[in-house]
């Protein structure tokens, strides 16, 4: 904007909101304008910070997820009143579910007309609440800077997770006389715990000690405090095996010789016997949720359940843990590096590994199709070794979790919420924020139609998209579940009517891949990590095929 | 089991949704709510009187510990604390039994506060059992409303001094 030479331009609510998003050194804001979020998207084109038009808004939420999961920089996205607000609700409560932070600023109609049911009105803060950490509506424009202080440290410590933002228009619009960036938080109400109660550190090394086969379970709560690296280092040390929840796959390398895999009813049958023998298992940042643990009571019959999660609602909610400890996985793990135990348990790591080699699954492929299987685990090895894997929701997930090899980079997907049509607006995210990484994105042809539309917006801003298509032309997952449940009477799976991908691809200036069966897949994998442009590679998949 | 919880919070609007909707979406129960502000005109104290098991009580007690919006979160059984409820109950008399009303508001230490020549209200302030008690010993006369605020408790002096 002009500024004429003499007079100083006043400030407005928009400028101080970009202001303080500078401050916390934002860089882009992924968003969808509308009139009642206007004056912040006229106030940011006076600053260096980009703004990514996602084609729904939804997908903002969740590009701000995956930017987030790899970058680990807390993400902002930004829509209008009304249906902009309300769409973005799924993206919030999916991150919500999976404890990933990000900013949400929505726009707000004038706050006198609030409460009068005005054109695209809706009450987002009440309609969130049971999604978001904490959420704001912002009357008084002197009150911005604070709130969004506040907002950015409520999103990214503790258990971290979505924190809203409502804005009425006439706040942003108005006159700000000072405007000073607060250094400091102060919250009463707000002290989360980080660092771990010694005595309860000394009773896990004593456990640790007593045990002959301990296990240690690694949930997202690990990866959201960054301890993997430290956590890789005690087990190496003390030769403890480790399994995984699906938000924990990444934590350690799948080739590491500790690591026994992914638990639950759609993970090794292995890691659950390791879980099922052990007598002591450490959960940390893992909820214990039900598809992980579908018997909570079973995980302490004839066995010691030490629980770490920097939530305490979390230890005790599904479980009673013998030694509960509240904390940051990256602080507790550092001090117990401290510690050394006194105990060898070779003899249960050799066991593992023989379930472990007894017990992998068989598949039978059908040769008429792509193997997922294969194509996952040879995908992978081929991965540059810090790529960064986006997979969505379906068999497309369960096939990943059973069969990518982490090296040192990144596994996300949707968890907790299990929200379709999360990879691709994700994968947008994680590859704007990590620009050099190999990022690639997987899903099916279900929640490929459910996100589709995020290929405009990785062309326009020049988004390099590597995607593969598992096309089985059913909703795979939900056909599986009606094969056991209904033997066979398959209700609204059928996705007949499909675009032709070949055709999307082109429209979207894509390269097209496309993969029949198993025949040259091997060279048609490397042209498609090799290639230079956004790929689109279709992998044709048995409709028939089961992920158990 | 009975869980008497005493939460002060941020008095902001919308705290009281946030709290309430807590206990719907978690399934836990609300068997009274009291809500005032206290000394401090930013601070309001919530009584909340919950039931449920072990478990369920203690995850109450961590849930309200979550929200940023609460300050402080304090929970006592009934036996250590001292708790009050303030019924008022309006009830239509006649010669017959306006004799029998009135003694049982003696003995019951409750007062006549309105009355008009067929209807009178009374005020009774009392630990919860006894308001039961009250509406208990009414069960021939004819109640025509009743309002009742909920428990309000504090903990029993000496216990945290």
């Amino acid at each position: 904007m002009q500024v004429k030479k003499g007079l100083v331009k006043t400030m407005i609510g928009a400028d101080a909101i970009v202001r303080c998003l500078e401050e916390e050194g934002v860089k882009s804001v992924f968003g969808y304008p509308g009139v009642a979020i206007a004056p912040f998207y006229n106030s940011i084109l006076d600053s260096k910070i980009e703004s990514i038009l996602v084609r729904t808004e939804q997908n903002a939420a969740h590009a701000a997820s995956g930017y987030y999961r790899a970058t680990g920089k807390v993400a902002v996205c930004a829509v209008t009143s009304g249906p902009g607000a309300t769409n973005v609700i799924t993206g919030i409560a999916t991150a919500f579910a999976d404890s990933i932070p990000l900013i949400c600023i929505t726009g707000q109609v004038n706050s006198e007309l609030l409460g009068s049911d005005v054109f695209q009105e809706a009450d987002i803060t009440g309609a969130v609440e049971s999604f978001v950490k904490y959420s704001y509506l912002v009357k008084d424009v002197i009150q911005l800077p604070r709130v969004i202080k506040e907002a950015f440290y409520i999103a990214n410590t503790g258990r971290k997770g979505p924190v809203l933002i409502d804005i009425p228009i006439d706040v942003q619009n108005k006159e700000i006389s000072k405007f000073e960036y607060p250094q400091e938080v102060n919250l009463r109400t707000y002290k989360p715990t980080v660092k771990g109660h010694s005595v309860q550190i000394k009773k896990v090394i004593k456990e640790l000690e007593k045990a002959k086969k301990p296990i240690i379970c690694v949930g997202g709560g690990v990866l959201l405090s960054d301890a993997q690296s430290v956590i890789r280092e005690f087990v190496d040390k003390n030769q403890i095996p480790v399994v995984s929840t699906m938000m924990g796959i990444g934590v350690m390398p799948t080739k590491n010789p500790l690591y026994f895999g992914m638990v639950g009813n759609n993970g090794k049958p292995y890691a659950n016997r390791a879980m099922n023998e052990s007598d002591l298992i450490i959960m940390v940042g893992a909820r214990v949720a039900d598809r992980a643990i579908s018997q909570p009571g079973l995980i302490i019959h004839n066995k010691v359940l030490v629980h770490i999660d920097v939530d305490s609602a979390e230890i005790g909610k599904n479980v009673g843990a013998h030694i509960p400890l509240v904390g940051d996985a990256k602080h507790i793990f550092d001090e117990l590096l401290e510690y050394s135990v006194d105990e060898n348990y070779q003899a249960w790591i050799e066991t593992l590994n023989l379930y472990k080699h007894n017990m992998e699954p068989k598949r039978n492929p059908n040769p008429a199709f792509v193997d997922p299987a294969v194509l996952i685990s040879r995908l992978s090895e081929k991965m540059d070794d810090d790529a960064i894997f986006v997979v969505d929701v379906g068999q497309n997930q369960m096939w990943a979790c059973a069969y990518h090899i982490v090296k040192e980079g990144k596994f996300l997907t949707s968890g907790g919420m299990g929200t379709m049509g999360y990879s691709i607006p994700a994968a947008m995210g994680a590859k704007y924020g990590c620009k050099d990484k190999q990022v690639i994105t997987m899903c099916g042809d279900g929640s490929f139609q459910m996100s589709m539309m995020e290929l405009a917006t990785m062309r326009q801003h020049h988004i390099q998209t590597k995607l593969i298509v598992l096309c089985n032309k059913v909703l795979g997952m939900v056909r599986e579940y009606q094969h056991y449940t209904y033997h066979d009477r398959y209700s609204v799976v059928n996705l007949d009517g499909s675009p032709d991908l070949e055709y999307i691809a082109k429209a979207y200036g894509m390269t097209y891949i496309k993969m029949e069966t198993m025949e040259s897949a091997e060279e048609k994998m490397d042209a498609f990590l090799k290639s230079d442009q956004s790929v689109l590679m279709e992998c044709l998949v048995d409709p028939m095929d089961l992920v158990r | 089991m009975k869980k008497i919880y005493s939460v002060l919070v941020e008095n902001r609007s919308g705290v009281l949704c946030k709290v309430a909707g807590m206990f719907s979406r978690r399934c836990f129960n609300i068997d009274s709510l009291a809500v005032g502000e206290t000394e401090d005109p930013d601070i309001s104290c919530m009584t909340i009187v919950s039931s449920g098991n072990q478990r369920t009580l203690e995850q109450i007690e961590k849930q309200l510990n979550k929200k940023i919006d609460i300050i402080k979160v304090k929970t006592f059984d009934e036996i250590r604390s001292v708790s009050r409820e303030l019924m008022l109950i309006k009830v239509k008399y006649t010669k017959n039994n306006r004799r029998e009303i009135m003694e049982i508001c003696e003995i019951m230490n409750a007062s006549i506060v309105d009355m008009s020549k067929t209807q009178m209200t009374i005020q009774i302030c009392d630990v919860p059992d006894k308001i039961a008690l009250l509406i208990n010993m009414f069960s021939n006369v004819n109640i025509v409303e009743v309002a009742r605020t909920g428990t309000l408790a504090l903990q029993k002096c000496g216990d945290n001094e």
